[in-house]
């Protein structure tokens, strides 16, 4: 449809937001007026007719409410569109069950606005086609390629569709590699905040002191070395969405700055004063058993309840083994996309060895098995001896190799078998995280 | 007599912007430009509650006391821009001129958590300042998928358009700027 035969017209009492929607408007071609109370309104709608009426819900005089009512008796096939303060929702939703297309919140996210405009054309052109008006579904944006077709990752999708509309906190359990950082990612690009940044912190890769300062920043010189002021990601996070991954690594005193933060949405950067106030949704992951830790005063109890507001719970890959050929047939695409290769899919025999594995290092070990078998297939299917899997006895290896190539070997063979979990990797060095950390910075490992 | 488009720094811009805008404007609009010598001070636009600059009075601000020769205005600035309507706008233009401003704080992937990619960055920024110009020269927005001038509230949609006026936004465009060359 022309925008040049679509008339938009804009009532509201504020001067500032007639002006702003006006030339946002007439930056699209469409045919625009405006109006400052009701009765202009009706006016207009009386003179010629408007397709579209934004209306503000809230104006002396005749207020939105009553004005959608007129207008759907005078003009029963103009769409009218109400502009509310986040505060009179329940009026909006009022003049929705009056016949109202839908409603949008001030501050208005220009996005929507704009998926509001064409949806609101899309119906005046079924109406004008006569055709029935299907349902609108959300869609849903990133999540599909969320692969997965078990009951289980039906009902994590349905989870996320619901919690995405809020604004509540989140907590995602599983293995690594379940794909708990995917879930996260999917619940901020399907809500509200998916304008402003999703900031991820992996709190189990930073030693001691340092996640203090990556998540509240500093001020210059609040501790050596701390040569320029520096924003933290709770600063950074601000109208978005943070991931806090492995949040069950995070150390006592951790815990409760964090909780103060979750409780009063304000904090101060290291060696400041400042209390900086953000607005945040938070989501965080663990592999650990939460509860257990709380029994044994590992992790705080109040901290739980804090987090724990809205579970979601990813099983690992065996227990969900219908999944694996969906998620390998997808990754085969994805890589031969990318490796500009053509493949017709796995041997019989590759998938049934991909289903009888265990995958302790679950969708991304499954990853990385694929991505490996792609670089040594020869010919279009991928046969089960292109798979390898990590087995317990390795080939043998000259031993006179310095002592540090064999830490390095080591360490990087322990990580990736843990799927990079930075814990139970120090678990299992007996070391603690703080050196293995200074061991991956100083091999240069990375995942 | 031959005009310039003039570009004002909004608060610290990388001169690399700059330079990159100014190119910008020469390559697709064969304009002379240059850079403004009046300060903006952008204090006065800053609303605390909602971290962000004020966008209409900071364009405001930019078509003030235009030089005699100047042509356009195109204000460029790294802080995030609002007006009390929208949450945010990447930029304002007056349709028909003669000024516009552009942020290109929501045109880098760190505001996304996602890492630098300094081309993809430069292409939007180039891809923004032919968008917002255009509007100057009375382009209103293109339905066609590719075109500069296509409507792109999210950063992905400025991904997919390609850094060409299509056809009938580049006759039109063209309409305009030959008489001022
Ligand atoms: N259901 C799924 N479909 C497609 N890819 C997945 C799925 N689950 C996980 N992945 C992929 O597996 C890898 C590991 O997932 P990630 O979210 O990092 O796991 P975690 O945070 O639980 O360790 C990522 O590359 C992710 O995209
Ligand atoms: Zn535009
Ligand atoms: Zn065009």
């Amino acid at each position: 449809m022309d925008p040049q035969n679509v008339g938009i017209l804009i009532v509201d009492d504020e001067y500032s937001v007639r002006d702003s929607l006006c030339s946002w408007f007439l930056a699209d071609g469409y045919r625009v007026d405006t109006a400052a109370d009701a009765t202009e309104a009706l006016d207009k709608l009386q003179k010629s007719p408007w397709d579209i009426v934004l209306l503000d819900i809230k104006m002396p005089g005749m207020d939105g409410i009553e004005l959608q009512r007129r207008i759907k008796k005078i003009a029963p096939k103009t769409i009218t569109i109400i502009i509310t303060a986040f505060a009179s929702v329940d009026t909006a939703i009022q003049a929705l069950k009056d016949g109202a297309f839908d409603y949008i919140c001030k501050p208005i996210d220009p996005d929507e606005l704009s998926h509001l405009v064409r949806n609101a054309i899309d119906r005046m052109r079924l109406v004008d086609e006569n055709i029935h008006l299907k349902e609108r579904v959300e869609e849903l944006s990133a999540a599909d390629d969320i692969i997965g077709e078990t009951p289980a990752m039906n009902s994590v999708r349905q989870m996320i569709v619901e919690v995405a509309k809020t604004d509540a906190t989140v907590m995602i359990r599983g293995e690594s590699g379940t794909g708990k950082e995917l879930i996260a990612r999917a619940i901020h690009l399907n809500s509200n905040r998916r304008y402003f940044p999703l900031v991820s912190i992996n709190c189990g890769a930073y030693p001691e002191g340092l996640l203090e300062s990556e998540l509240f920043g500093h001020e210059k010189g609040a501790f050596t070395g701390a040569q320029y002021q520096r924003k933290g990601k709770l600063e950074i996070a601000n109208k978005g969405t943070i991931f806090f991954d492995e949040i069950g690594d995070i150390s006592p005193k951790m815990q409760m700055d964090l909780l103060r933060v979750l409780e009063t949405k304000h904090f101060t950067r290291l060696g400041g004063n400042k209390e900086i106030g953000a607005d945040f949704r938070v989501i965080s992951a663990t592999n650990r058993n939460l509860e257990e830790m709380v029994k044994e005063a590992a992790f705080r109890e109040d901290l739980y309840y804090r987090l724990n507001v809205f579970m979601i719970n990813l099983p690992p890959l065996r227990d969900r083994a219908a999944d694996i050929p969906l998620i390998a047939d997808y990754l085969l695409k994805k890589y031969s996309l990318s490796m500009n290769r053509k493949f017709e899919g796995f041997s019989r025999a590759a998938v049934d060895r991909m289903m009888q594995y265990s995958w302790p290092g679950n969708v991304r070990e499954l990853r990385n098995v694929i991505e490996r078998a792609l670089v040594v297939a020869k010919g279009l299917r991928v046969e089960e001896s292109d798979l390898s899997f990590p087995s317990a006895v390795d080939g043998v290896k000259s031993s006179l190799r310095p002592l540090d190539d064999v830490e390095r070997e080591h360490i990087a063979a322990v990580l990736n078998q843990l799927a990079w979990n930075i814990s139970r990797a120090a678990e299992v060095l007996a070391i603690d995280r703080a050196t293995l950390y200074n061991k991956i910075k100083k091999y240069d490992l990375r995942k | 007599m031959a005009g310039f488009v003039y570009l004002f720094r909004l608060g610290k811009v990388d001169p690399a912007l700059l330079d990159l805008a100014e190119r910008c404007i020469r390559d697709q609009f064969r304009l002379p430009t240059r850079i403004a010598a009046r300060k903006i001070d952008l204090a006065p636009t800053f609303d605390s509650v909602r971290n962000q600059y004020h966008s209409t009075k900071l364009l405001r601000e930019v078509i003030t006391d235009p030089p005699g020769d100047a042509l356009r205005l195109l204000g460029l600035t790294e802080v995030d821009l609002f007006i009390p309507i929208f949450t945010f706008l990447f930029g304002e233009a007056q349709l028909h001129g003669p000024g516009t401003i552009l942020s290109v704080h929501r045109l880098r992937h760190r505001f996304y958590g996602l890492p630098e990619n300094r081309d993809q960055f430069h292409e939007r920024v180039r891809k923004e300042v032919m968008h917002e110009l255009g509007h100057t020269f009375g382009l209103v927005h293109c339905f066609d998928p590719v075109c500069a001038m296509r409507s792109s509230t999210y950063v992905e949609e400025i991904d997919l358009k390609s850094e060409e006026f299509c056809d009938g936004c580049r006759l039109r465009l063209e309409e305009k700027l030959t008489p001022l060359r």
